[in-house]
């Protein structure tokens, strides 16, 4: 099985135009898992972990974007400058898996397999993210809310490579927080992403529905009321809110009834942190 | 006579495991790092089907593949085609009929783990599928057909002791499920099978915790006489009951004994959760009578233990829990009913604990329940019933071990509980975690307890012996066993025993097979007492010798002479040689078998004296719940534990810490999750175990009252840490949120709904 390991943007482009089959490994954390449950048989595999430009993040300042290459993985995220860019991503980053899945994992991968579970996508929701991708002829921006489609479904052509995210900075609180039944590395039940900019609310909630769920109607009912003095019965009412745009479902790791009731709780402790900070 | 002060690695001292730093390098071979020359790979084919008859078996397609070396299935089964630790009800692969979900049909040797999965894939299994039996009351009511020749009801016992229509005022009653364990050890099922060059004989590296009976199963399946099947101990990563049944070793010998080449089996992590038994799930109902003052007047309980499709050890699992109903309490009265029920679901065996773990968390759910009824605190409503030496249990056996379940619970007690949280804790040591989802005032602590009893080595007239063997040559000691090391410290332990025991520092132990006679199970706590004893019996023996010896030369009565430290010493004289220059150019060998004190079988009102000895230990737990999420974050757990006498202190603390944990997983986590038959998350990504941040700080008072019956004045402490544990979690869990919880694991649904 040949494995290329291109070290430009441009050569994995290229190589992909070339054999159109060939599957795509960063971190591999989610792709060698697939490969030894023999639920994917790649013939060529494209490896992007040695493409300077997708190793990347910046901090633009003046115009409040971060940049973060699709290869950057889950540890650069959890601390330093990235962290107090993003801190809602960073809380998100610290939540998967352990230390040496932070170490491969990245977030091109986490976008790559769009698991409604994937804990960096609620904050991309919430931060109104957009996706970057690329093939050998074309670039093209995609909101991350028309880049996942489904369950593990994204919008990405084949010929594409995931390149990396911009993610707008808020000038409010931004917040995540996740239920799993252990208290480290474990897969989300449940998860909200909370971020406030410009005193304005946004939630985003994962593990919830088949896609990453940005709740419209809670939103617009918490952006009517006055978020400098929420008080008790505003935030449980805005959990309520939250919960009936949630659409879980049972399986083993959780009941429908728990997950809709969880993401309640945590929007409205979020939505709590967020405006008692 | 003048003793000396000795830091020398013998009992009592924290002697280092000989395989941890390679262990903890990674150096240390396990059974899966095993290989030979021209070695082929083995494969199983397995059921999807939790019930299905059996229609037709195509092995064309998988003959076909390239580097397929062979294809078996029941019909290549030389010898007997069923195999089982107490009744033999289990195919080495299914031939008409397939019971559970994951049964072996067929298995392949080729060239490569990919070939096998090839060849597995195209291999046409025609099925008809039939309604499975799960549910185990319709095993016991006779409403569903029998689905193995031997009926649906593995065994029903009753114990019926006292008067059994004694009545008092308090009465309190429940319900408990128990889910369904795995002993989830992190070293998967592996073996490599070697065959003899003329075919007629075998050799088989595996990881087990029996290796004796693992040879006797297998030679039967082979149709080989035992000597003929010669089995050594693969490097084994973790047991804890798992290893007792036969899994892989039939269908890899007889691999390589078709193909004449080295075979090697090893399961992957999902294979795995099919490969072996669990802990049986199980459901207790228990009414408890109680005078005012809070004691124990009768109990009555109905038991039902799901064995699974095949029989396994569910017979003796169930006799556990129907012998410890009363738990560590005096109970006069006594109507015990208990079933060991066959259904299509995974079969159930040996898991740490036992059958008490399941009738722990029943007898200690009561006792909180008569705490509240009767408004006693729930320390001293136990105080109040313990049992005591002497004590007739409701089996009419009475109790002879060491009883200290009062300093159990009083030095739990006395072990300082936690600090109160702080106003800003840290986010990681909340419940939830790193997932950050409380907040401190969301949280609620609860405290709780458990105490238990737990019978130690096999039970019900079996005489699980061991056998060793010391050899002392020019001052070195090597010792012969066939004890299973699962990772328990039998291998620390014994040089140990001999250092003591013979004055010499200079102490290995030889390959561990089946060259020597049985060692029994590494199961039941047993191995220090039953193999320990049998070392201990070997050295004396070679002692006795070497005393003869030097007693002749030095004209001293051998009776007189001693060992102090690293000398031989004339114990009420002068005389002093040390043991280097005593035995040097000498030659003592000498084997000794070391049989526990007889056992009977229970009688149909489950009257016998079934049970060898017994451990004790209390938990105190201490748990922070997130009252709203349904999430808990354990605290901290207290414990005194019964250990008659501690050889190796670092090895108890070990034992403690793992068992807890371990009972931990029970209570807030691990469970197999089966729906109509079918395993739901046979993955470490869906099988939670706890990590790091779900340990608690364990704080542990061992409790050293050297038992007489015991070889060296110590009982087994692998179980006890496991049993109470789960219960107090539970109980400590109820008091935070204030309702009752009657199962575990406790799901953060059952919490905040
Ligand atoms: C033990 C363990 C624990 C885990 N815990 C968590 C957790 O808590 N939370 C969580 O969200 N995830 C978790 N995961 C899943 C996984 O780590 C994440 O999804 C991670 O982000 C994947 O990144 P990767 O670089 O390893 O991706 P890979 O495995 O290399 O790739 C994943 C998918 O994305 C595609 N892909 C990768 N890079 C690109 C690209 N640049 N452009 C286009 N497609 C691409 C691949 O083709 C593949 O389909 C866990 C995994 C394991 C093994």
């Amino acid at each position: 099985m040949p494995v290329f390991i291109p070290s430009s943007l441009s050569e994995a482009t290229s190589l992909l135009a070339e054999h159109p089959t060939a599957h795509l490994i960063t971190g591999g954390t989610d792709f060698m898992v697939e490969v030894n449950f023999n639920h994917r048989h790649p013939e060529t595999v494209i490896s992007l972990r040695k493409i300077p430009d997708m190793q990347l993040w910046n901090i633009d300042k003046a115009s409040g974007v971060v940049f973060i290459g699709a290869s950057v993985p889950y540890a650069t995220m959890e601390q330093g400058e990235l962290a107090d860019a993003l801190p809602a991503l960073a809380e998100a980053a610290r939540t998967v898996g352990s230390p040496q899945i932070r170490a491969a994992g990245s977030i091109g991968g986490n976008l790559g397999t769009c698991s409604p579970a994937g804990d960096s996508l609620p904050v991309l929701a919430a931060l109104n993210a957009s996706v970057h991708l690329r093939s050998s002829d074309a670039e093209r921006t995609l909101p991350f809310s028309e880049f996942m489609i489904g369950p593990k479904r994204n919008a990405k052509k084949p010929d594409e490579v995931i390149t990396g995210v911009s993610i707008p900075m808020t000038n409010g609180w931004q917040g995540y927080a996740k239920v799993g039944v252990r208290n480290a590395m474990v897969i989300s039940v449940a998860s909200v992403c909370l971020a406030i900019h410009d005193k304005t609310v946004r939630v985003a909630l994962g593990s919830v529905g088949p896609t990453i769920i940005r709740c419209s109607d809670a939103e617009s009912w918490i952006n009517s009321q006055d978020i400098t003095a929420i008080d008790d019965s505003v935030a449980v009412e805005f959990g309520n809110r939250v919960s009936q745009e949630s659409r879980p479902i049972d399986d083993h790791r959780s009941t429908a009834e728990y997950r809709r009731h969880a993401v309640g709780v945590l929007a409205t402790r979020l939505l709590q942190r967020g405006t008692n900070a | 006579m003048t003793i000396t002060k000795t830091h020398r690695d013998v009992l009592g001292a924290s002697a280092l495991r000989p395989d941890g730093v390679a262990k903890v390098q990674g150096d240390f071979s396990f059974s899966s790092d095993l290989h030979a020359e021209n070695m082929l790979w083995g494969a199983t084919l397995r059921s999807p089907h939790p019930y299905a008859r059996i229609i037709s078996i195509d092995l064309s397609g998988a003959w076909k593949i390239a580097g397929v070396e062979c294809v078996i299935t029941a019909d290549d089964v030389p010898g007997q085609l069923t195999y089982g630790l107490i009744s033999e009800d289990q195919p080495v692969f299914a031939k008409d009929v397939v019971r559970y979900m994951g049964e072996p049909i067929a298995a392949v040797a080729a060239d490569h783990p990919e070939t096998c999965r090839r060849a597995l894939a195209a291999i046409k299994v025609e099925y008809e599928i039939l309604e499975p039996l799960t549910d185990p009351e319709r095993a016991i009511d006779g409403s569903h057909p029998d689905i193995h020749p031997d009926g649906n009801i593995i065994r029903h016992q009753r114990i019926v002791s006292g008067d059994i229509t004694a009545t008092a005022p308090i009465v309190v009653e429940g319900t408990y499920d128990i889910g369904m364990q795995d002993q989830a050890f992190l070293g998967t099922e592996s073996a490599l099978a070697l065959p003899d060059h003329d075919g007629s004989g075998i050799e088989v590296f595996v990881a087990t915790q029996w290796l004796h009976e693992d040879r006797k199963q297998m030679a039967k399946c082979l149709g080989l006489p035992e000597e003929k099947v010669r089995l050594v101990l693969g490097g084994v990563g973790g047991a804890f009951g798992a290893r007792e049944d036969i899994s892989l070793q039939v269908h890899t010998a007889l691999l390589a004994l078709r193909t004449g080449r080295p075979v090697k089996m090893q399961y992957g992590r999902e294979e795995s959760f099919f490969g072996h038994v669990h802990r049986h799930p199980a459901q207790i109902w228990m009414r408890h009578h109680a005078t005012e003052d809070g004691r124990i007047v009768k109990i009555e309980a109905r038991m039902v233990f799901d064995g699974g499709a095949y029989s396994s050890t569910s017979s003796a699992v169930l006799i556990n829990g129907v012998t410890h109903t009363q738990g560590p309490y005096q109970c006069p009265n006594a109507v015990v009913d208990g079933y060991a029920t066959r259904t299509n679901n995974p079969p159930c065996g040996a898991m740490r604990g036992f059958g008490v773990v399941q009738a722990c968390f029943a007898h200690e759910g009561q006792m909180d329940k008569l705490a509240v009824a009767t408004g006693i605190d729930e320390v001293e409503i136990r105080l109040r019933n313990i049992i005591h030496t002497g004590d007739t249990m409701i089996t009419g056996q009475v109790l002879e071990s060491v009883a200290p379940v009062e300093r159990c619970i009083r030095e739990t007690a006395a072990l300082p509980l936690p600090a109160e949280m702080s106003s800003h804790p840290h986010e990681l040591d909340l419940p939830g975690g790193s997932g950050r989802t409380a907040d401190r005032r969301h949280i609620v602590r609860g405290i709780g307890w458990g105490v238990s009893m737990k019978n130690l080595m096999y039970s019900e007239g079996f005489d699980d012996y061991s056998t060793a063997r010391c050899t002392l040559t020019n001052g070195k000691v090597e010792l012969k066993f066939a004890t299973s090391e699962v990772g328990q410290g039998f291998v620390t332990l014994a040089p140990q025993i001999a250092r003591s025991i013979l004055g010499v520092d200079d102490v290995t132990y030889d390959t561990i097979d089946t060259q020597i006679g049985s060692a029994g199970s590494t199961s039941a706590s047993r191995q220090t007492w039953m193999s320990g004893g049998a070392v201990d019996g070997a050295c004396r023996l070679v002692r006795e010798r070497l005393f003869e010896h030097v007693g002749a030369l030095h004209g001293v009565d051998p009776l007189r002479l001693g060992i102090d430290d690293t000398d031989i010493i004339d114990t009420i004289g002068d005389f002093r040689i040390s043991v280097q220059e005593a035995c040097a150019d000498l030659s003592i060998s000498e084997t000794f078998e070391y049989h526990h004190r007889p056992t009977e079988d229970l009688d149909e009102n489950g009257q016998g004296n079934c049970h060898v000895a017994f451990a004790f230990v209390a938990h105190r737990a201490v748990v922070d719940v997130d009252i709203e999420l349904g999430l808990v974050k354990v605290v901290q757990i207290a414990t005194a534990q019964d250990v008659g006498r501690v050889l190796n202190p670092m090895s108890v603390v070990g034992q403690i810490e793992g068992g807890i944990a371990q009972g931990l997983g029970l209570a807030v986590m691990e469970e197999i999750i089966v729906k109509d038959g079918k395993v739901r998350n046979p993955s470490f990504t869906d099988y939670l175990l706890p990590t790091a941040l779900d340990a608690p700080q364990v704080l542990i008072s061992m409790i050293e009252e050297p038992d007489p019956q015991a070889p060296m004045g110590a009982k087994g402490v692998g179980e006890a840490p496991c049993i109470s544990v789960t219960p107090a979690i539970v109980a400590a869990i109820r008091n935070a949120i204030g309702k009752p919880i009657d199962r575990c694991p406790v799901r953060p649904q059952d919490i905040c709904f």
